[in-house]
């Protein structure tokens, strides 16, 4: 399975994540959230980014907990929990906002 | 929702007329080459198509000699092949026949696409007179149905308990599922979390940085909550206990709050303990694939941990079949444990240690705090049937019980053929917890879902507490298409985790 941005073809496995992590950008997000009919607004892209920056220093997507802190500081203490995330992504933030921030899926019992 | 009919939820769990293939084809993942070779299983990939992967070479020849491998090693394998009379008891006990109505799931037909496999190579009238005693050849359409069908089994193991002769289906789903790893047939999901053990530590594939991470961020949290300095110590040597739990209490939720609960009982009694990097992880998926080999490699790292350490006792959180591992198996798979303190059960469950300290009245416990709750409690299969807790028959059910009824003032049960021994599954165990398979897990959780329903509407039961981690995200993920809220299913522990008052703590206003 692939995408395209910009003419430029992007690898994913079986479920929708990308094989080569290090080639996100931007417009991929857009790309795999289009796929799913799902607009991506900047309340989306808090979410994204800080996954990044996450990810960036840590390897692997944050716990829960630690994103809803996170969006709480920055967004306002009533966007701070699992419900707003998840009206954001109703697939779960875990594994939808973590696909289109072109992060592995969790893997566990999780 | 879904592109499938969800079923009806209806007063009472019907047992429905079996119809074929309702579920033909239904298909985990299956795991890439290099996921089944850090496991020690072979694979192929097909150069010719993205994502699809052929049988090894010789499949067929490697797949009966694995059988054979199978029954010389386990004597009770032989015996499930041999010993079936075709009674019927089983039919009905199983979730995912109940919830998908395919004939093909009923336990005994289930296990029978293995058994007449077994007929024909192994049995003097399979070899001569395979016709006559329903036996048949191993076929690429039949390793395609095993695939499919071992793998809408959950090894959760009630239909034996109704079994006369204890057929343990779990057993020959372990074997289908080993014999399928040894010709290609590994699942994606399974096999890339037990590399992720390996090479990292847990399932989650949680790096030690990440893991600091999280447990600084909790110890903040409960700071700034109850102005009370609550540690969560990583790989501190030379501490009493060695807490392994499930990678999903450092990330998911209601997960996560259960391991608050941990830590606020070790911190109220004054204990010392300490979480691995090595072995953050009492998951041990080596048992649903059926490996031996894996399963002792996964729980060898839990007794280098504790050696390393040095630690005096382990304790297991609420993790089921790390615990079902953990009681049955890890003496025989890791032991002898003689360097630990004799005088404690090894390992122990959580639920043991914090109910000991709850009945000598160590814990000062505030149980109004649950009152916005009427709670229930899911058994958990592996915890439920394949194991025991503390020093009574039985233990397994009532001690989780009595740590709620200790925390919560109001309680009530499931209808009772729904408990205990004979709890329903999650939906989600065995290896099932993934979304490639969300049909079959939508559709397993209907008789765990009915009971709950019921109990909500004669008793007012707002939230079921369960002591296993895929029980809790299976729970969360699938009983919304029921019309529950995720929040209704919470972890034993957050419930001691709320009620309990600690030293010097400072509630905040609301």
């Amino acid at each position: 399975m692939s995408f395209e941005v910009n003419g430029k073809t992007f690898e994913t496995d079986e479920e929708g994540y990308m094989v080569n992590l290090l080639e996100w950008e931007p417009g991929c997000a857009e790309a795999m959230a289009k796929l799913e009919d799902q607009p991506l607004t900047d309340a989306h892209w808090e979410v994204i980014n800080f996954l990044r920056e996450y990810y960036d220093e840590y390897q692997i997507a944050p716990a829960v907990r630690v994103l809803t802190k996170a969006i709480g500081k920055k967004l306002g203490k009533e966007k701070g929990n699992s419900k707003y995330l998840y009206e954001l992504f109703p697939y779960g933030p875990g594994k939808q906002a973590c696909k289109y921030a072109g992060l592995p899926k969790p893997t566990g019992c999780v | 929702m879904a592109d499938y009919e969800v079923p009806e939820l209806k007063e009472y769990a019907v047992v429905p007329l079996p119809e074929d293939d309702t579920m033909k084809g239904l298909k985990p993942f299956v795991a890439k080459p290099d996921f089944q070779e850090a496991l020690g299983y072979p694979g192929k990939k097909d150069e010719t198509k993205e994502n699809t992967y052929l049988l090894v070479d010789g499949w067929h020849d490697k797949a009966i000699d694995k059988m054979g491998d199978l029954l010389n090693r386990y004597r009770g394998f032989r015996v499930f092949m041999d010993s079936c009379v075709k009674c019927g008891a089983c039919t009905d006990k199983c979730h995912y026949f109940l919830g998908t109505k395919d004939a093909k799931n009923m336990p005994v037909a289930r296990q029978d696409l293995l058994r007449s496999v077994y007929r024909r190579y192994f049995t003097f009238a399979g070899k001569f007179f395979p016709k006559l005693v329903g036996a048949r050849d191993l076929t690429e359409d039949v390793v395609e149905e095993w695939y499919s069908y071992f793998h809408q089994c959950s090894e959760c193991r009630r239909c034996s308990v109704f079994c006369p002769y204890g057929i343990d289906t779990a057993e020959v789903t372990m074997a289908a599922r080993e014999i399928l790893a040894h010709i290609g047939r590994g699942t994606k999901y399974s096999n890339e979390i037990i590399g992720k053990v390996f090479t990292i530590g847990n399932n989650l594939g949680l790096p030690e940085k990440a893991l600091a991470n999280v447990l600084e961020g909790l110890e903040e949290d409960v700071e700034y909550d109850i102005e009370v300095e609550v540690k969560f110590p990583l790989d501190k040597k030379g501490a009493d206990i060695l807490l392994v739990t499930p990678s999903a209490d450092f990330f998911a939720e209601p997960h996560i709050d259960g391991l608050i609960g941990y830590a606020k009982v070790f911190h109220a009694t004054n204990t010392s303990w300490t979480l691995s990097t090595m072995a953050s992880e009492a998951a041990n998926f080596g048992l649903f694939i059926g490996s031996y080999e894996n399963m002792q490699r996964i729980s060898m790292r839990i007794r280098q941990a504790a050696e390393d350490l040095g630690v005096k006792r382990i304790v297991y959180g609420e993790c089921g079949h790390a615990w079902r591992v953990g009681y049955s198996f890890l003496n025989t798979l890791a032991g002898p444990f003689d360097f630990l303190d004799q005088n404690y059960p090894i390992p122990q469950h959580i639920c043991e240690f914090t109910l000991d300290k709850l009945e000598k009245g160590e814990l000062n416990i505030d149980k109004s705090r649950n009152d916005d709750m009427t709670l229930t409690f899911h058994d958990s299969c592996n915890v439920a049937r394949a194991s025991g807790m503390g020093d009574k028959p039985g233990g397994q059910f009532t001690i989780p019980r009595a740590v709620i009824k200790h925390v919560c003032n109001n309680y009530v049960d499931m209808e009772k053929d729904t408990i205990h021994d004979a709890t329903f599954c999650c939906g989600g165990g065995g290896g099932l917890l993934t979304d490639d398979l969300m049909e079959i897990r939508v559709k397993g959780i209907l008789p765990r879902a009915t009971a709950l329903k019921n109990v909500t509407e004669e008793y007012g039961v707002t939230h079921m507490a369960a002591i296993c981690a895929i029980c809790k995200s299976q729970f969360t993920k699938v009983l919304p298409y029921y019309g529950f809220t995720m929040d209704q299913i919470v972890s034993v522990h957050q419930l001691v985790s709320n009620a309990i008052i600690l030293e010097g703590q400072v509630d905040p206003e609301d």
